[in-house]
C-alpha cells in the first residue's frame, strides 16, 4: 500500500505552511505528493496540522497514480478528478490511474470529523484546488529537476504530454526520468495555477474511464465478491425495529439440500447455504417467533402527528434575519401552511450485501461502502477486534445515494459472520433491504409569510421537525440543536427577503432509523420553500417565474439560470387542456439550478411528467458531460420520489417491500430532460444531487397550474387529482 | 440432482434442486457474476439473460425448465452482431452510472435490436420497461438503442 510506504519515508516529509499540498517524497525511486483533501464539507479548512489523505506518485515508467478518499458511485469522479490533476501536471488523461483509498485510521480519517466519506456533492468541490495545486506543484518540481540537470535555466523550460521540454535546444525528458531528482527538492510555496481561458481538458467532454467493464458484465461489486470456499446467507432481521428473537424453528429448513447452517442472533436469523437459491428457500423453511417489543405498535400517523405538535414549540433557531414578527404584524395579507415529506428508502439496485471472514483473530470484509474507514471501526468492534485486525477491500458501488454511508449492513455481516467457519456473503434479499434500510427522514414544516400591498414578501417565517442524520452520524457536526445539512435549503433563499426567520426542532422518530438520502436536508426543504414561494405568487396573482424575478435583483447568477430555464421551456406557451408547467428556483451544494417541470394529468388523477428543462450554473465544469448524466440522473430519482416515493409504518412494520409496492420509475415514465449550463468561471459547484431536490416542487407547482390544487405532502396522491 | 445446461456455447453441468433459479447457478454455482440480482421477483430486470435469443428474467426461471435450451449472459452477448452494436452504443453514448443494472438493460435492448432493427419509441418502452434503473439513464438508453440501430442501417 502506498501510504505505507510514504510514511516510512518521513524524515523526508516537509510540511507546506499554505495551501493543502503536505509533502513530497521519494519512495522507491517515485515522486510522491501528499494533499489533504477535505472528506466531509469545509471539515479541511478548519483542520489544524493537514494530515495527507491523498497521495500522486509519479513513478519511473511516468504512470501517475492517484490514491483517494472519494468512492465511484456513478457519478462519474473517476474520470473528473484525474482530469484536475492531468491538467496542471501537463499529461494525458489516460497516464493518470486512480486507486481506492485503503481505510486508514491516521492518514484517511479526518483530525476534526473521524469520518472518511464520499457524499454530499463534494468529491469535485473538496478536490477542486488541492489536485490542481498537486500537479502544479509536482509539474514544476520537474521542470526545475530537468533544468539543473541541462544546467540550464527553469523558466527556458516547459511541460507537455508528460516530458519536459527545452524549446530552443529541442532537448527533453520523460518525467519518469525526473522523479528521482526532483523527488530531493523543496515542495514550491507559491504555486500559480492557470486561469480557466488557459485550460485544455477541463471544460472538455471526457470519456467515463470505468465505463468498459460496466458494458460485459466484468465490472466486479461488493456483491460479486468470491472468496474461496464462500457461502451465501441470507436474513430475516425483526420486521418491527427492535424486536427479538423469541424462538426458532429450524427442523425444516436443515433438511434442506444445499443449506449448511442457521445462524441465530438477538434479532435476526440468518441461512448460510451453498447458493441463494438455497438460502432463500432456507429462509421460507423457518418459522420464526418475534418478541416485537416496544414499537410493535407503531404507524407513520403517529410519527406525523408527533411531529406535527413538535412545530407547536419553539425551536433553535437556525437563521433570523431582520425582524420577521414585526414584518408579520404589519403585512397585509398572511399566508401559512403545513407540509409533510415522507420516509423513504434508497433502493439501490445492488440490494445490501457484504461479504466476510472471521478467522483467528483478524476479519477480512468485502464490500462497497462510501465510508470504508466507519465499515473498519464499527467492524472491528462487532468483531471484537483491534482496528487494524480488520481488513477492508472495496469495491465499486451498485447505487449508493447515501444508503453505504452507513455501516450497519457490515457490522451485521460480521455477526453472521462470527459464527461460521470459512467466508460468508450475506445479501439482503430486496425485500429486507427495503424493510431494514435506514430512511430518508420523516419532516413536517410549518411555514408563513406576509406580504405587503404589491404581493411581495416582506416577512416569512418556518419552523420544521424531524429528524437530524448529522447529529447520529457526525456528532461533532450538531451543535446547539442545529446542524447545517438539515437546515440547508431552508436557511438559504435565493430570493431577497428582508424579514426572514427558520427554527429547526429536532425529533427522532421512535421505532424507525433515519440517514442521508440523496440531496439530504434540501430534498425537504427545496419542496416547501419552492412550493411556498409559489403559493405566494398565487396570493399576489402574478406568474411564479416574474414573481420570483423580481426576488432576484441582488442575485444576478440565480436570475440568469432562471430565466434560461423559462426560456427554454417556453414559459407561458399554450400547454394542451390538462398540462401544467411548475418551476423551481434552488441554490444548494453550491450550485444554482432552475428547472420547469411540463407535466399532463389524467383523468384517473395519474400525474405524468413528459419534459424537464434543467438550467445550470455549477460554476467551472469540469466534464460537461458528466454535468449533463448527473442531471438527467438527478431528475429521474427525483421524480421518482414526487410520484411514488413513500414508506410507511403498520404495526411498527415497513410496508412497502419490492418493486412492486415501492415503485421505481420506468423507461415508458421517464421525462425528457434537457440540460443547459450557464457558462462560470466560478470554483465548480455539486451536482450529483441537486436535480433531484428541485424537480419535485417543479412537478408539484407545475399540477398546480394545471389543476389549480396545491400539493403540500409528497408523493402525490393520484386520487386527490382525479377529475 | 444433476443438470446440464449449455451456456454461452458451453455444456455445464451443475448439482442443485431443480427448482433453483438460473440466476443464483449463474452466479453463486458457476461464478458468471456480470448478470445481476435485484429483485428476484421479476420486477427490475437487471437478472435478464437470453434463452434461445429471448429475453428472459433469470431470477424466476427454474433450472429444470430449461432443458436444451441455449442460455446467452452478458458475458457473451458481445459475440453477437445486435450485442456488439449495443454495447459500443452504451460506450458512445455514456450510459452508463453506477452501471449495476446495465447488464440486464443491454441485455433486453440487445434481444429487442436483433429481432427489430428500427424500433420505435413505443417498441423500446415495451421492451425496456421492465429493466428499472435506479441511476435513472433512461435519456440515454433510448439514445443508445437507437444509435446501435442506425449504425446497422449504415453498416448494411
Ligand atoms: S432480479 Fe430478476 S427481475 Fe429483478
Ligand atoms: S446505472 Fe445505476 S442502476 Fe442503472
Amino acid at each position: 500500500m502506498i501510504f505505507d510506504r510514504t510514511t516510512s519515508h518521513s524524515s523526508d516529509t516537509r510540511l507546506s505552511r499554505r495551501g493543502f499540498l503536505v509533502s513530497a517524497a521519494m519512495t522507491g525511486g517515485s515522486l510522491v505528493i501528499g494533499l489533504t483533501l477535505p472528506v466531509e464539507e469545509g471539515s479541511a479548512a478548519g483542520a489544524e496540522g493537514f494530515v495527507p489523505n491523498a497521495f500522486i506518485r509519479i513513478g519511473h515508467d511516468s504512470e501517475v497514480v492517484l490514491t483517494m478518499p472519494y468512492v465511484e458511485m456513478g457519478q462519474g469522479t473517476y474520470t473528473s478528478i484525474p482530469m484536475l490533476i492531468a491538467e496542471e501536471l501537463e499529461v494525458d488523461l489516460k497516464q493518470v490511474r486512480l486507486e481506492h483509498a485503503p481505510p486508514n485510521e491516521k492518514l484517511y480519517v479526518n483530525p476534526l470529523l473521524g469520518v472518511q466519506a464520499t457524499g454530499n456533492s463534494n468529491a469535485i468541490r473538496g478536490a477542486w484546488k488541492p489536485l490542481r495545486e498537486a500537479g502544479a506543484a509536482a509539474r514544476l518540481m520537474l521542470i526545475e529537476a530537468a533544468a539543473t540537470r541541462w544546467g540550464l535555466e527553469a523558466k527556458s523550460c516547459h511541460a507537455e504530454a508528460g516530458e519536459v521540454i527545452h524549446g530552443p535546444s529541442g532537448r527533453r525528458l520523460s518525467y519518469g526520468a525526473l522523479v528521482a531528482d526532483a523527488a530531493r527538492l523543496q515542495l514550491p510555496t507559491n504555486v500559480v495555477l492557470k486561469s480557466p481561458a488557459e485550460f485544455k481538458l477541463i471544460g472538455t467532454p471526457a470519456k467515463r474511464l470505468d465505463a468498459a467493464g460496466k458494458v460485459n458484465g466484468s465490472v466486479v461489486y461488493g456483491i460479486d465478491a468470491r472468496p474461496t470456499g464462500v457461502k451465501i446467507a441470507t436474513l430475516a432481521q425483526s420486521p418491527v425495529f427492535g424486536g427479538r428473537v423469541k424462538s426458532v424453528d429450524d427442523s425444516a429448513a436443515k433438511l434442506l439440500n444445499g443449506v449448511r447452517q442457521i445462524v441465530r442472533l438477538d434479532d435476526a436469523v440468518a441461512v448460510v447455504a451453498d447458493h441463494m437459491g438455497a438460502a432463500k428457500k432456507g429462509l421460507e423453511a423457518l418459522r420464526i417467533e418475534w418478541d416485537e417489543g416496544a414499537n410493535a405498535a407503531l404507524a407513520t400517523e403517529d410519527v406525523a402527528r408527533e411531529l406535527e405538535q413538535a412545530i407547536l414549540r419553539a425551536g433553535p433557531v437556525a437563521q433570523n434575519i431582520g425582524d420577521a414578527g414585526q414584518a408579520m404584524a404589519n403585512a397585509v395579507t398572511r399566508i401559512a401552511a403545513n407540509y409533510h415529506v415522507p420516509f423513504l428508502a434508497h433502493a439501490a439496485m445492488e440490494p445490501m450485501n457484504c461479504t466476510v471472514h472471521v478467522r483467528g483473530g483478524e476479519c477480512e470484509i468485502w464490500l462497497g461502502t462510501q465510508a470504508i474507514a466507519r465499515v473498519q471501526a464499527l467492524a472491528a468492534k462487532a468483531a471484537g477486534l483491534p482496528i487494524e485486525k480488520v481488513i477492508v477491500h472495496n469495491h465499486l458501488i451498485g447505487g449508493g445515494f447515501g444508503r453505504r454511508l452507513e455501516a450497519d449492513g457490515a457490522v451485521r455481516a460480521v455477526q453472521i459472520a462470527r459464527q461460521i467457519d470459512g467466508p460468508v456473503k450475506v445479501v439482503w434479499t430486496r425485500e429486507e433491504d427495503i424493510q431494514h434500510d435506514m430512511y430518508r427522514p420523516y419532516w413536517v414544516d410549518r411555514i408563513e409569510a406576509g406580504l405587503d400591498e404589491a404581493g411581495r414578501p416582506v416577512a416569512w417565517t418556518n419552523r420544521f421537525a424531524g429528524s437530524s442524520v448529522i447529529a447520529r452520524y457526525l456528532p461533532p457536526a450538531f451543535n446547539n440543536g442545529l446542524d447545517p445539512d438539515t437546515t440547508e435549503g431552508a436557511i438559504d433563499l435565493v430570493y431577497a427577503l428582508p424579514n426572514l426567520h427558520v427554527e429547526y426542532v429536532r425529533v427522532e422518530p421512535p421505532g424507525i432509523p433515519t440517514a442521508f438520502w440523496r440531496s439530504v436536508g434540501p430534498s425537504h426543504n427545496v419542496f416547501v420553500t419552492e412550493s411556498f414561494i409559489d403559493e405566494l405568487a398565487a396570493a399576489a396573482k402574478q406568474d411564479p417565474v416574474a414573481y420570483r424575478r423580481a426576488l432576484l435583483h441582488h442575485n444576478p447568477r440565480a436570475k440568469a439560470v432562471l430565466d434560461l430555464a423559462a426560456e427554454k421551456a417556453g414559459w407561458g406557451a399554450t400547454l394542451p387542456k390538462g398540462w401544467g408547467r411548475g418551476i423551481a428556483l434552488q441554490n444548494v451544494f453550491g450550485s444554482l439550478l432552475a428547472q420547469v417541470a411540463e407535466v399532463e394529468i389524467t383523468r384517473d388523477g395519474s400525474v405524468r411528467v413528459h419534459r424537464v428543462v434543467c438550467a445550470m450554473d455549477c460554476g467551472t465544469v469540469v466534464n460537461p458531460d458528466t454535468v449533463q448524466a448527473q442531471l438527467q440522473s438527478g431528475v429521474m430519482f427525483g421524480v421518482t420520489a414526487a410520484l411514488y416515493g413513500e414508506i410507511t409504518l403498520k404495526n411498527g412494520r415497513v410496508q412497502q417491500a419490492n418493486f412492486d409496492n415501492y415503485q421505481v420509475l420506468r423507461i415508458n415514465e421517464a421525462p425528457a430532460v434537457e440540460v443547459h449550463l450557464v457558462k462560470s468561471a466560478e470554483p465548480p459547484g455539486g451536482m450529483g444531487e441537486a436535480g433531484t431536490s428541485g424537480i419535485v416542487p417543479a412537478i408539484a407547482n407545475a399540477v398546480f397550474a394545471a389543476t389549480g390544487k396545491r400539493l403540500r405532502k409528497m408523493p402525490i396522491d393520484p386520487h386527490s387529482l382525479k377529475a | 440432482m444433476g443438470f446440464t445446461i449449455n451456456i454461452n456455447g458451453t455444456p455445464r453441468s451443475v448439482d442443485v434442486d431443480g427448482d433453483t433459479p438460473l440466476l443464483w447457478v449463474l452466479r453463486d454455482v458457476l461464478g458468471m457474476t456480470g448478470t445481476k440480482f435485484g429483485c428476484g421477483q421479476a420486477l427490475c430486470g437487471a437478472c435478464t439473460v437470453h434463452l434461445d435469443g429471448s429475453a428472459i428474467r433469470s431470477c424466476i426461471t427454474a433450472i429444470d425448465s430449461i432443458g436444451d435450451s441455449k442460455v446467452t449472459t452478458i458475458e457473451a452477448i458481445g459475440a453477437t452482431s445486435a450485442g456488439e452494436l449495443i454495447q459500443k452504443a452504451w460506450l458512445d453514448r455514456e450510459v452508463a452510472q453506477c452501471g449495476y443494472c446495465q447488464s440486464g438493460q443491454i441485455m433486453s435492448a440487445t434481444a429487442l435490436l436483433a429481432t427489430n432493427p428500427h424500433p420505435t419509441d413505443a417498441d423500446i418502452d415495451d421492451a425496456m420497461s421492465g429493466n428499472i434503473c435506479r441511476c435513472g439513464t433512461y435519456v440515454r438508453i433510448r439514445e443508445a438503442i437507437k444509435v446501435a440501430a442506425q449504425t446497422r442501417v449504415k453498416e448494411g
